[in-house]
């Protein structure tokens, strides 16, 4: 087995299986929307931000992770603006698993997994306590962890839009979904294991007033799904942007220095 | 550090030092009063930012490693938790991430400029054998570095290349195992490889040390090619070179600063923010840009072995230029035909580069892209082994300018002849 899989890597197996498949149902070409994140001075737009997390909170988290988010980065510089305050009532809304209580038990006397109110310390977290029961909950299929989903993916926050709103796009005549499979021609292989009712519109009631259709409820998660990824952007851009004039600065002196100094030697 | 040393200690205490210790002295030598021609032009300056670039990936590799997990449960998140939590650790981890590819940018100009300007070429074979050791060490580390972050590229680009090792007959796969340290990549690799990964640039250092201590001895070779003869060749190193080169290196370290903050994941692959998972095969396993020109010949040929000989002789085919090339005359500039065959030559690297990065059965404008890699490797291989030595021989340099100083200060004959 182990000799025959790098084999099979380099020579046989891309050039036949995957080629194949690749031709007939290669994912599209991602839907051309635009986010306010993009552009060298991009940042995020905070209620939308808001309303995306509004829309994982309330329907993503259901199924999907987010293990490499706390909830003190809610209340952080750059991203979606809660106030500490209310950044710890999010937390304080979520159970976590405890840790062994006084009389060194992790489970009540039901067998239960004893829980606390989260703090800000701690992460989202995971909807399923491992692997095989986040499979058996979707026909096998495993909801994988959206923390990097934008950074893990071709396309970033536009891929995720694009399957979001990409279930109800028509179905060629001659493909077949497979059973517990979905239709999606943004998804590799057209066939994806999340459910085309996974996000439907008024999903969520957005407080500020903003009707929830399919396409901004997509929009605002895939937003809060980027910020989830690149928590640091804001912060980043605008760094780079005092580093750029300096170092334009600093060329220009050296460049002066330069001719100066080799004035007389060519 | 050839020749006489013009250093004369100014205080007391310089001279102190210096009668027990001459590194003053080593240093006026060296890049103080250092003779270099006058007429250096801009490729000549990735000298200094090779070093610089050494640095950068040392400094921020330490801070790296301070928060670094190297354990096949811990290594992904350990790094996320460098992006999220360590302060200035999505910078650290940025810099050292487009740094790799930085050096490699300037890596391969500076081997391409050795090339044209026939910087090989007697008295400086051991700079340039130096400097390919330096390459191979730099590919070496960076896979190992690529390995670390336990993405699913690292892992999968690791078993690839690790099972390159098992092409070898009858003891192959015992090497392979032996280098695992399990049977399949796994924690005991990531360890050995983050081992690795923190000792070889260190290792680099002292042969980019001995690289140039070799070059100081008969100084630099130069766009024309032809000996240093009179001091009006030369210019002192500082203040002339240190100025250039800070100012060239400033416009790289502005290109660099662009990626960093404005398109970090550049040269990344989507796939290494997946983290490792030995179950599943990522459709298409591409290594980093800069080592795909030779997984383009490994993959343009159908037997495993052949592909792997082809490969690595491709990387030892560059220890033996300096005896390949036939010509009396160092530079291109002077070299009408060979120029040609040097630009075809750069040419073959780049289409190398774009197949590796394509799917083996690729076909692009009509043309299967294993064709081209096949080509294209056969002309690499035709370069040094055919045209290097042949063209030498038959072709009719232009004539040399008689000196240096002649061809910058005066006498337009030697512009001329670009
Ligand atoms: C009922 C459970 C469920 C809900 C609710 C759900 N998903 Fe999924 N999701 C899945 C499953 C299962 C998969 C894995 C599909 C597969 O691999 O075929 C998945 C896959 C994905 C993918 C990845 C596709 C890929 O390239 O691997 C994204 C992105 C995604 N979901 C986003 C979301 C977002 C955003 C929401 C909230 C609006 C959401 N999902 C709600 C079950 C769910
Ligand atoms: C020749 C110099 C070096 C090169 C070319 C190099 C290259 C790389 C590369 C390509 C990566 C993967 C980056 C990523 O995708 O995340 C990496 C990671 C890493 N390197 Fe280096 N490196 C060098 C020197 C060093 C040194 C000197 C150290 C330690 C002292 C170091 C420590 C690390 C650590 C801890 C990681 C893992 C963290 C991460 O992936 O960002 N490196 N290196």
């Amino acid at each position: 087995m182990r000799k025959v899989l790098p084999l099979a890597l380099l020579a046989g197996l891309l050039a036949s299986t995957s080629a194949f498949a690749a031709e007939d149902t290669a994912r599209r070409p991602v839907k051309d929307v635009t986010f306010s994140f993009e552009g060298p001075f991009g940042t995020y737009d905070r209620a939308a931000l808001q309303r995306g997390f509004q829309v994982y909170k309330e329907v993503c988290a259901t199924c999907h992770g987010l293990d490499h988010v706390a909830f003190h980065a809610l209340n952080e510089e750059g991203g979606p603006g809660f106030s500490e305050a209310q950044a710890k009532a999010i937390a304080a809304g979520y159970k976590i698993p405890a840790e062994p209580n006084d009389k060194g038990e992790l489970f009540n006397d039901q067998g239960v997994r004893l829980t606390r109110p989260g703090i800000l310390a701690d992460a989202f977290p995971n909807p399923f306590p491992n692997e095989q029961a986040a499979r058996a909950g979707n026909g096998g299929k495993l909801p994988p962890d959206l923390s990097m989903i934008t950074k893990a993916r071709m396309g970033g926050a536009k891929y995720v839009y694009s399957i979001l709103t990409g279930f109800h796009e028509q179905k060629p005549a001659d493909f077949e979904v497979p059973e517990g499979a979905y239709f999606n021609p943004y998804f590799e292989g057209w066939a994806i294991g999340m459910p085309n009712t996974a996000l439907g519109a008024n999903a969520v009631t957005y407080s500020d007033g903003t009707k929830a259709t399919i396409e901004q409820e997509a929009h605002d998660v895939s937003t809060f799904l980027e910020w989830a990824g690149e928590p640091k952007m804001e912060q980043r851009k605008s760094m780079g942007l005092s580093v750029l004039i300096f170092l334009v600065v600093l060329s220009g002196i050296l460049f002066a220095a330069y001719r100066k100094i080799w004035k007389d030697a060519h | 550090m050839s020749g006489p040393s013009t250093y004369n200690p100014k205080s007391g205490l310089e001279k102190w030092i210096d009668q027990r210790l001459p590194l003053p002295r080593l240093l006026h030598d060296t890049v103080h009063t250092f003779p270099t021609p006058r007429n250096l032009n801009i490729w000549y300056t990735f000298g200094g930012i090779l070093t610089f670039c050494l640095g950068v990936q040392i400094l921020t590799g330490i801070v790296l490693a301070m928060h670094y997990v190297a354990n096949a449960g811990l290594a992904f998140n350990s790094v996320e938790s460098i992006m999220r939590d360590v302060n200035y650790g999505w910078l650290i981890r940025y810099i050292h991430a487009n740094g790799a590819s930085m050096f490699f940018l300037a890596v391969y100009i500076h081997m391409f400029r050795g090339l044209y300007y026939g910087s090989y070429k007697a008295p400086r074979e051991l700079i340039w054998i130096l400097g390919v050791l330096i390459y191979l060490l730099m590919m070496a580390t960076a896979f190992f570095g690529y390995v670390l972050p336990w993405g699913q590229m690292s892992f999968w680009g690791a078993t690839v290349i690790t099972n390159l090792f098992s092409a070898i007959p009858v003891i192959g796969g015992h090497i392979a195992t032996w280098l695992w340290g399990d049977f399949a990549v796994g924690d005991a690799t990531l360890n050995r490889f983050f081992s690795l990964h923190y000792l070889l640039p260190f290792i680099i250092a002292g042969v980019v040390g001995l690289h140039i201590w070799a070059l100081h001895v008969p100084g630099n070779n130069n766009p024309l090619g032809i000996d240093v003869k009179s001091p009006q060749d030369t210019v002192p190193f500082h203040p002339y070179y240190t100025v250039k080169d800070a100012f060239y290196l400033c416009l790289f370290v502005l290109f660099f600063a662009a990626f960093v903050f404005y398109s970090p994941d550049f040269f990344g692959n989507p796939d290494n923010y997946i983290p490792a998972n030995p179950l599943v095969t990522p459709p298409d396993i591409v290594p980093e840009w800069y080592l795909l020109p030779y997984y383009a010949m490994l993959r343009s040929i159908p037997d495993k072995l052949m592909g792997v000989i082809v490969m690595g002789g491709a990387i030892v085919t560059l220890f033996l230029i300096p005896w390949l090339d036939t010509s009396r005359v160092r530079s291109c500039r002077f070299r009408p035909l060979m120029k040609q065959f040097f630009w075809g030559f750069v040419v073959a690297c780049v289409l190398l580069g774009y197949c590796g990065a394509q799917s083996v059965d690729a076909v692009k404008f009509g043309v299967p892209m294993v064709w081209v890699a096949r080509i294209a490797s056969i002309y690499y291989y035709a370069f040094f082994w055919l045209i290097l030595p042949i063209v030498g021989l038959i072709e009719t340099p232009k004539k040399l300018p008689a000196s240096i100083a002649q061809s910058v200060l005066g006498d337009s004959a030697a512009a001329a002849a670009e």
